[in-house]
């Protein structure tokens, strides 16, 4: 196999190791859409790095974490619906990037990349960027696995029981900012949030604990970006829609099988 | 406490004693949950002050919990939510609300008064100084209603805890409640429910399905509240508030 392939390999698998427990809660917390907002910010991140001459995964990361921390802000306010908040923070910060990147002088953005992931151009230093980001993610979901579990199934519950609910819920953004930062070079930052929420809504139907789910989510990721680089080879299409487009068609096969509930009930111990 | 420009309450001065059984009655948007919100420490009143025990274990039980469905959980994994318990203290406490056959099935599979008899279980597995329930007996039958309050005052017996507890406008209380407090944005009246009512409509409505153990808070008003629940003055001096509050102190 070439290199090419086995680095694309590699580091679409470890970002689908990690995209798939965080999907979990994105999913469970209903946030697809607040992850869609952060990951269409990424782009000014981008820029803003280029034209500051900071490292771009950095800039990114700062920049969702800014972003997300703003539209908390704007929650508090009770005249705009969130759903309307995050339309007009998503597209707009998702047309300032490409204007700023417009605006950038001397250097030659390959914009389609930043879109749509380039998995198959992953360098050594891309795949040195994506392990540190995911073992770190990783860790700090494990650490805070339990209190977003208890955050997430009734907020005022786990007060009272003592968790720090904005310490939580603010280490679960920056996780995202984390994820998308470190999955942008493979499916694009207009694709980030299907590799989170399609495992993860496919791993429902096979997972009775939310910890097989997670395991599950992040097992279908893994299928599907193995599934998408073979397409891709195959018939010579873009790299990144392939895998998305794998993910889905692995959600609809485990969604339609029949025997998937009755599989359920076996896991289940009784 | 003010919302907006709203006054949700207002001169409210209660507290709860270790053992004590304290429910709180009123009706819809009376403050019951602001209240119990403020004293849990859930929200910051814009005036007065709480004051707890220091180091205080509260083992609250909300209103009606929804799981959605995209979140597979047990009930042994909600249960483990709220902390590490010892083994024992897990089925000591899921033995005395009866619930130690529902361990394994899907949160979102229980019944609306396994919910709450579950929900309690977690209250309990922090062995909590005070017990803060918001209507405990919600989504349950009548004959079941009885039942979760008989438990509660098992269960005040045996760990000797303080309970604060919502019920619904429906003046259902336990004879056991220590003490009543009847809240419309200020406290109406206080007492002990300690005589069953001899209204007709009452015993209209309950007849013999009231299970032993209960009895029902009846009291008078020397206002009434129109249907957006302020106070409409008749019978007293005018003015806001509860004038003469001995003179409709439940009669009990």
């Amino acid at each position: 196999m070439d290199d090419f392939i086995v680095r694309a390999l590699l580091g679409g698998m470890a970002v689908a190791l990690v995209a798939g427990p965080l999907g979990s809660f994105v999913v469970w917390r209903r946030m697809a859409y607040f992850g869609d907002t952060l990951a269409h910010s990424a782009l000014l991140g981008v820029a803003l790095g280029f034209l500051i001459g900071l490292n771009v995964n950095l800039t990114v990361v700062i920049l969702c974490v800014t972003l997300a921390l703003v539209l908390m802000l704007l929650q508090r306010q009770r005249r705009l619906a969130t759903d309307t908040l995050l339309g007009i923070l998503a597209h707009s910060s998702l047309s300032l990037g490409l204007v700023a990147v417009a605006f950038l002088e001397g250097v030659r953005v390959d914009l389609m990349a930043y879109l749509f992931g380039d998995i198959l151009a992953v360098s050594n230093e891309d795949l040195t960027w994506i392990f540190i980001g995911g073992v770190v993610a990783l860790g700090m979901l494990m650490a805070l696995w339990r209190p977003l579990l208890a955050i997430t199934v009734h907020e005022d519950l786990a007060r009272v029981e003592g968790v720090r609910v904005s310490l939580v819920s603010m280490g679960f953004m920056l996780l995202m900012a984390l994820v998308i930062a470190v999955a942008m070079k493979v499916v694009g930052i207009l694709l980030i949030t299907s590799l989170m929420i399609i495992p993860a809504a496919a791993a429902r139907r096979l997972s009775s604990t939310p910890e097989q789910m997670a395991l599950f989510a992040a097992l279908i990721g893994c299928l599907a970006v193995a599934g998408g680089l073979w397409g891709s080879l195959t018939w010579d299409t873009p790299a990144g829609p392939s895998i998305v487009v794998a993910a889905a068609l692995l959600f609809a096969v485990i969604f339609s099988l029949p025997g998937a509930a009755l599989l359920r009930r076996l896991r289940t111990p009784s | 406490m003010v919302v907006g420009d709203r006054r949700i309450l207002d001169g409210v001065d209660m507290q709860v004693e270790p053992g004590q059984i304290v429910t709180l009655i009123g009706p819809n948007g009376a403050g019951k949950t602001t209240l119990l919100k403020v004293l849990l420490g859930l929200v910051s009143p814009t005036g007065g002050q709480v004051l707890r025990q220091p180091g205080l274990r509260i083992g609250y039980m909300p209103q009606r919990i929804q799981v959605d469905e995209i979140l597979p959980i047990t009930v042994r994994r909600f249960l483990g939510l709220g902390g590490r318990f010892p083994k024992d203290r897990l089925a000591r406490v899921l033995a005395e609300v009866g619930c130690a056959h529902l361990l394994e099935q899907p949160v979102q599979s229980v019944s609306g008064g396994e919910m709450q008899r579950i929900l309690l279980a977690r209250a309990l597995l922090r062995e909590p100084r005070l017990l803060v329930l918001d209507e405990p007996a919600q989504g349950v039958d009548v004959a079941g209603q009885g039942e979760v309050f008989q438990l509660i005052a098992r269960l005040r017996d045996r760990y000797g805890c303080g309970v604060l507890m919502v019920s619904h406008e429906l003046h259902l209380v336990m004879a056991a409640a220590d003490s009543v407090i009847c809240l419309n944005q200020h406290v109406c009246c206080t007492g002990k429910p300690d005589v069953v009512s001899r209204d007709p409509a009452y015993l209209k409505l309950f007849g013999k399905t009231m299970p032993a153990g209960m009895a029902l808070y009846t009291h008078h008003h020397d206002h009434r509240h129109d249907l957006h629940g302020d106070v409409v003055e008749f019978d007293g001096p005018p003015g806001r508030g509860c004038p003469g509050a001995e003179a409709h102190r439940h009669h009990g």
